[in-house]
């Protein structure tokens, strides 16, 4: 039973008022976690939206949690992608830095390492946006931290499967 | 043809072929109460209490298949819908409830008597909509109903603002249409009805286990149900929602299973290698301990919800559709196969469930000087035997007597609040169900302290002047309560003591209502003689023992093969973890 590991799943809805606060909701009355969820349009002409969800769950769980939330009504798909192939999983972060000095220097040399854009910056800060998987994105807020770390944002993960199938149309 | 939101509504309805609505004006719902009044299609019943007006439309609903139809006002109208609505949701009973709203402008102000309906019944209702815009007005209300029917059934909230109700628009005479996210119904597999068939034909000690889905599914189902339990002639067992889906003559039927279920049924549970569940979804009063349920058995899973498969038990052999569909299909397979089921295995296994039956779980000594609740129960059964009789139950000790000693024949004709537990169900379920069917016999059996939670609807009986028999198991206490206390918290008995109770009779008569008293065990047969003849509503006041206890009892946290017997029985208190459980 100790099969517990994280699912990435995504969810295709109707794009109407709160849709997403039912399939948050699901989750808070039946008392699953929630890693990260992120939502947008993505098919403006049908009004759908795409939630990405991660849980850690077993695979018992997964399998509810997918048949609950494919019985909230305006939920068209939910796959987890992790059934279905291999798929690329991608998250963007904000990082404000306050530094002076050596340090500002030094954050510079970590931000070009991992490829992160300065954004903004004034004499004593830069922002810095760095996308990628959630491991790197925490190496890096890792590494800034001793040089000035001051505020994170960052907009949990989204999801594509890889290759030319096409989770829905 | 043009016409303002409120009359849109009444047309739609029409359209649904809604008969009633029960309902309960109030200041956000008075267009809609003016078009009720212009219009002689439907009958609106006016009720006492919001609750009671979904619990009346769930008993409509239950003994009639058809969606149960509410009208309540704004704030307050609204938020007394919650438990029964919550209640609906748990039995899966198809309602419709149309609740009024401030006017749009004022949304999101605290204008007065705005309650944020929609986010308030998001999770008791099965979908809901907030409709801004009389142009979506007919199609939400047509979507909504199909909602509610279609599916695993359940309630479904349109909160319409007063300013739509006000709005004109045409109506356009729309066909239903499913919401295109919304697919409720999966044909079965069919690869999976062979494999089922062979699974059920290799079995050695099979049973099945049905519940409330079989009712739902229509009375097809219930007829397929007992061809199958004929042609197989394996055991069959049914949850308190599934009583009525085989006939409690057939003699294949080992009684209800669970909590209070019988020894044979529960016995049969926990040793079956082959389990049959079809519309049941292994709800923990029925399963006692999780880790000991049927702990040998292969277990096959029909349900018409996919979120059923696997929730509390881990199931190997799913399959999703409609549970009437699918027993058909598989009598067709099952009757076509070459192998055929092992006739001595099964005989040994009837054998052994005969000397389970030997135990005769359900007896109880009765009493020359006091009326024991079984005993009375017992009378009444006989006494409707032939009078195709609808019953509902409030819930607590009371229920789980009628739940094992009233027999049911038909499906439909059994309503009672399963999942949520719900005091103050029965009464107005029960006029819910003689507003369905006014000519049949309709009992609502009740505890004295669940029938004070809706008591008021006595003024709407007697506005309509209907037939319901309230029957009140009186023992004076919340008796169910009062049991748990006595087994798991020493025998003291807080608050659990009925006090100040009213003369049910007085009060019955202050309503203009008959009431009849039965206080000696040897006027039993004829006052209940004397309710059923009793053309009008009458209120039946039975002065029970007052600390009987329902058995046969799987204490809380137990296994199937853990029952006790009586109040003498040892060890029943049960074990630490049970404590914790409801
Ligand atoms: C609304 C509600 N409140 C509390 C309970 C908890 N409860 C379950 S049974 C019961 C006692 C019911 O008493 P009564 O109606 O007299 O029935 P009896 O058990 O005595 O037959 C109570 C309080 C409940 N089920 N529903
Ligand atoms: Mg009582």
């Amino acid at each position: 039973m100790n099969d517990i590991s994280t699912h990435t799943l995504s969810v295709i809805v109707d794009n109407k008022s709160g849709v997403l606060g039912r399939v948050v909701g699901m989750f808070t009355s039946r008392g699953y976690n929630i890693d990260s969820l992120t939502v947008a349009e993505v098919d403006e002409d049908r009004s759908l939206s795409r939630i990405t969800l991660m849980v850690t769950v077993t695979s018992m769980v997964v399998d509810q949690i997918k048949a609950q939330l494919e019985r909230i009504v305006p939920v068209r798909k939910v796959l987890d992608l992790n059934d279905i192939g291999d798929f690329v999983n991608r998250e963007l972060i904000l990082v404000k830095v306050k530094a002076k000095g050596e340090r500002r220097v030094e954050s510079l040399r970590v931000a070009d390492i991992f490829r992160a854009r300065v954004i903004d910056s004034s004499g004593q800060s830069f922002i810095f946006e760095l996308t990628g998987s959630a491991e790197k994105l925490d190496a890096f807020i890792n590494l800034m931290k001793p040089l000035g770390l001051v505020e994170v944002s960052r907009t949990g993960a989204v999801a594509i499967l890889r290759g030319a199938k096409a989770l829905y149309n | 043809m043009n016409s303002n939101g409120a009359e849109i509504v009444l047309k739609t309805l029409v359209n649904l072929n809604v008969e009633v609505i029960f309902g309960y004006p109030g200041g956000a719902v008075l267009p809609l109460y003016d078009a009720i009044f212009k219009q002689n299609r439907i009958r609106h019943i006016l009720v006492r209490h919001e609750q009671a007006a979904v619990h009346m439309a769930e008993g409509y609903a239950r003994s009639t298949g058809k969606v149960g139809v509410v009208l309540v006002t704004s704030g307050p109208g609204a938020t007394n819908t919650v438990t029964g609505l919550t209640d609906a949701f748990m039995d899966s009973i198809p309602v419709l409830c149309i609740t009024g709203q401030v006017p749009t402008h004022l949304i999101g102000t605290d204008a007065f008597q705005e309650a944020d309906t929609v986010g308030i019944t998001s999770s008791c209702t099965k979908h809901n909509y907030l409709v801004k815009d009389i142009t979506e007005l007919e199609e939400t209300l047509l979507e909504a109903f199909y909602v509610s029917k279609s599916g695993r059934p359940g309630p479904v909230v349109v909160d319409l603002p007063k300013d739509v109700q006000n709005d004109h628009a045409n109506y356009n005479s729309l066909k239903i249409k499913r919401p295109a996210s919304y697919r409720p119904l999966k044909r079965p597999n069919i690869g999976k009805i062979k494999e089922l068939t062979e699974v059920i034909l290799n079995s050695k000690k099979p049973i099945i286990y049905s519940g409330g889905g079989v009712i739902n599914s229509g009375i097809k189902a219930s007829l397929a149900l007992r061809k199958l339990v004929d042609f197989l002639n394996v055991p069959v067992t049914t949850t308190i929602m599934g009583l009525g889906s085989i006939q409690a003559s057939n003699p294949n039927f080992l009684g209800m299973l669970g909590m209070h279920g019988t020894y044979e049924a529960n016995m049969a549970m926990y040793d079956c290698d082959l389990m049959i569940c079809i519309g049941a979804r292994f709800d923990d009063r029925v399963t006692g301990k999780i880790d000991s349920f049927s702990p040998k058995s292969k277990k096959i899973h029909i349900d018409i919800d996919p979120s059923s498969i696997n929730k509390n038990v881990k199931v190997d052999f799913p399959l999703i559709g409609d549970a009437g569909v699918i027993m058909s299909l598989l009598l067709m397979d099952l009757k076509s196969s070459k192998i055929k089921i092992n006739k001595e295995h099964l005989r040994r296994w009837w054998r052994r469930i005969e000397q389970w039956r030997k135990k005769d779980s359900l007896s109880f000594v009765d009493s020359s000087n006091t009326i024991k609740p079984q005993r009375v129960l017992k009378e009444l059964n006989s006494a409707i035997k032939d009078k195709d009789a609808y019953i509902t139950t409030e819930v607590g000790q009371h229920q789980m007597w009628a739940a094992q000693f009233i027999e049911f024949d038909k499906p439909n004709h059994w309503m009672t609040s399963g999942g949520l537990g719900t005091m103050g169900y029965g009464f107005p379920a029960a006029i819910g169900v003689q507003v369905a069917h006014p000519k049949k016999t309709v009992i609502c059996i009740a505890g004295e302290a669940s029938f004070l939670m809706n008591i008021q609807e006595l003024s709407t009986l007697k506005q309509l002047n209907i037939p319901v028999k309230v029957f009140i198991l009186n023992n004076q206490y919340l008796g169910m309560v009062r049991q748990w206390q006595q087994i798991f918290h020493g025998a003291r008995y807080a608050e659990s003591y009925s006090a100040s109770l009213p003369d049910f009779c007085k009060l019955a008569s202050s309503f203009g209502i008959k009431g009849i008293q039965i206080k000696n065990p040897k006027d039993i047969k004829k006052s209940i003689q004397e309710m059923l003849e009793y053309d009008g509503p009458v209120v039946v006041d039975v002065c029970v023992e007052k600390l009987e206890n329902v058995y046969p009892m799987i204490p809380a946290g137990g296994a199937h093969n853990e029952m006790k017997f009586s109040d003498e029985d040892s060890n029943i208190a049960g074990t630490k973890e049970g404590m914790a459980l409801v």
